[in-house]
């Protein structure tokens, strides 16, 4: 379970998160959607700890995360980031089996090598991607090699910032099923950023909706269109008029 | 009086974050010091270093050194002829090599080639997330990336200072025999002869810390890179530039040191 308590964060003169709460259960997948920079990257940023919140508290199975030893809290964790962020010195399979390949317990290269594949097959890349190097993939590969590096450890937690924005739509609902997949079977949690709504649909259980630093709707997804909240209507429909001006 | 206000103030803003710089340099030093010494060890990545930044300066240092071991000899000769004292020109050649010129100039070449490509590297690793990425998959940045670089540099320095000073005492040699006359039996026999321990130490000592230095200010500047493309090109003018002027600092408080 994750449990955010009325965090802040701001980079000088910009506040960017003004308070936000937000909870999610083990074994939920939650998607936060919200206008572009509102800050929804920042707010999975800082519960990972990569950048340093204002104010406010995260907890993990109720354990303050400050307090946690900070590899074991990140071993749970994988995180798909938003450019893929690619390590472009070593080749696409040694990126998905990167973690597989450090620390005390590491496997032999073989089996890492196996493992990588078999996550690259599942994001609907084949074995030859794997000798190559991220700089000659175009983008929605490299997004996908990512996502593969952010499962391949089987972690109990996984953030996707945007997983499918520059994917064709067949692959997108690919990616969509995977993610489906590993919180029904592998049991995981799953927070999911996105800006398409069919992925909303089909990935999750709950959403929130962050806009102007703070959880403008909350709730399960079958509420998601029922609601007369202005800000998810507007958001939802697409409109250029409503309460969430379109120059921010 | 307004002005003059200004005028301080923007001064001792100025010294202020001058202060606060070199302290958070010495944190960032001794924290990445620190982590040579802790496990997890990383030798793939300090032998890529290693290579990276020793052999791949071969060529640079070693056309410095001969170059500067060639006209230090014609420059030596010229004054020396002043008080007929043309027969120093091998032992002069050999001791400022090895004391001063080969650590100094090869410093600074390797400054220029290594500080900024370790800035760059590492700026562009920040930009792109690539650091971040490396924390979530457990792994710490400055043992992976900061630890490898420093240690490798710090290695390598006084190896190829030690390659330099060697093919610049051969291009003084061969000026020498050249091209000003002397007996080559005797060049090489001067060289040695009048050459100390201490004089190679204090050089090769210099080197290491210049090592230090390169590697320490280009992984810093990198490591803190500001957004974007035009904050990894600042951090890498950075990073030349501080290495440049600690390197030249730094051998004069190691000479007076050694004196
Ligand atoms: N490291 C940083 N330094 C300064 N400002 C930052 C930094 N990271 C993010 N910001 C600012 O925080 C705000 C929110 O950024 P964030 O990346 O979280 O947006 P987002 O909601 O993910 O948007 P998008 O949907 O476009 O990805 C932006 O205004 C951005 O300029
Ligand atoms: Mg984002």
């Amino acid at each position: 379970m994750i449990m955010v308590q009325n965090l802040h964060k701001r980079f000088t003169e910009n506040t960017v998160l003004r308070g936000v709460n937000m909870q999610i259960e083990k074994g939920e997948s939650m998607v936060i959607i919200g206008g572009s920079g509102t800050g929804k990257s920042v707010l999975l940023k800082c519960i990972l700890g990569l950048e340093k919140p204002d104010n406010g508290k995260i907890f993990i199975n109720g354990q303050d995360t400050t307090k946690l030893d900070r590899n074991l809290f990140l071993s749970s964790f994988g995180m798909l980031f938003q450019n893929a962020a690619l390590f472009d010195s070593l080749t696409v399979w040694k990126n998905v089996a990167f973690r597989l390949l450090q620390g005390s317990n590491k496997m032999s290269e073989k089996q890492a090598k196996d493992i990588a594949v078999e996550k690259l097959r599942r994001v609907g890349l084949s074995p030859d991607v794997a000798e190559k190097y991220p700089a000659e993939l175009s983008g929605g590969m490299q997004k996908r090699v990512g996502l593969a590096r952010a499962i391949a450890a089987n972690p109990g937690i996984i953030f996707f910032d945007e997983p499918t924005t520059g994917l064709d739509p067949i692959m997108s609902g690919v990616i969509n099923e995977l993610i489906r997949e590993i919180v029904v079977e592998m049991g995981a949690t799953a927070m999911t950023i996105t800006h398409d709504m069919s992925s909303v649909r089909a990935i999750a259980d709950k959403v929130i909706m962050l806009h102007d630093g703070l959880v403008q709707w909350s709730g399960v997804i079958g509420d998601l269109e029922k609601s007369q909240n202005p800000y998810l209507n507007q958001f939802l429909n697409g409109n250029a008029e409503g309460p969430i001006e379109a120059v921010r | 009086m307004n002005t003059f206000n200004k005028l301080l103030r923007s001064i001792g803003a100025s010294v202020l974050d001058f202060c606060s710089t070199i302290g958070r340099i010495v944190i960032f030093a001794c924290s990445s010091i620190s982590h040579i010494f802790r496990p997890p060890f990383y030798g793939k990545e300090l032998f890529s270093q290693f290579m990276q930044i020793g052999f791949y300066s071969l060529p640079v240092v070693g056309l410095t050194a001969l170059f500067t071991g060639a006209a230090l000899a014609l420059q030596i000769y010229s004054g020396g002829a002043r008080f007929s004292a043309e027969s120093v020109v091998p032992s002069i050649v050999a001791i400022g090599m090895v004391r001063e010129l080969g650590p100094v100039l090869g410093g600074l070449m390797v400054a220029g080639r290594v500080s900024s490509s370790i800035a760059a590297e590492l700026g562009t690793m920040r930009v792109t997330e690539q650091i971040d990425a490396l924390v979530t998959l457990s792994t710490n940045p400055m043992k992976y990336l900061v630890a490898p670089r420093l240690l490798a540099a710090t290695i390598a320095m006084p190896v190829l200072v030690a390659v330099g000073d060697t093919i610049g005492i051969l291009g003084g040699y061969l000026v020498g025999t050249g091209r000003l006359g002397f007996n080559s039996n005797n060049y090489l026999k001067n060289t040695v002869d009048f050459m100390e321990l201490g004089d190679v130490t204090s050089g090769l000592a210099k080197a290491a810390v210049f090592g230090f230095i390169i590697a320490l200010m280009g992984c810093y500047h990198g490591y803190n890179s500001g957004r974007g493309a035009q904050g990894v090109g600042k951090a890498t003018i950075n990073a030349v530039v501080s290495a440049s002027v600690m390197i030249l600092a730094a051998n004069y408080i190691l000479t007076e040191a050694f004196f």
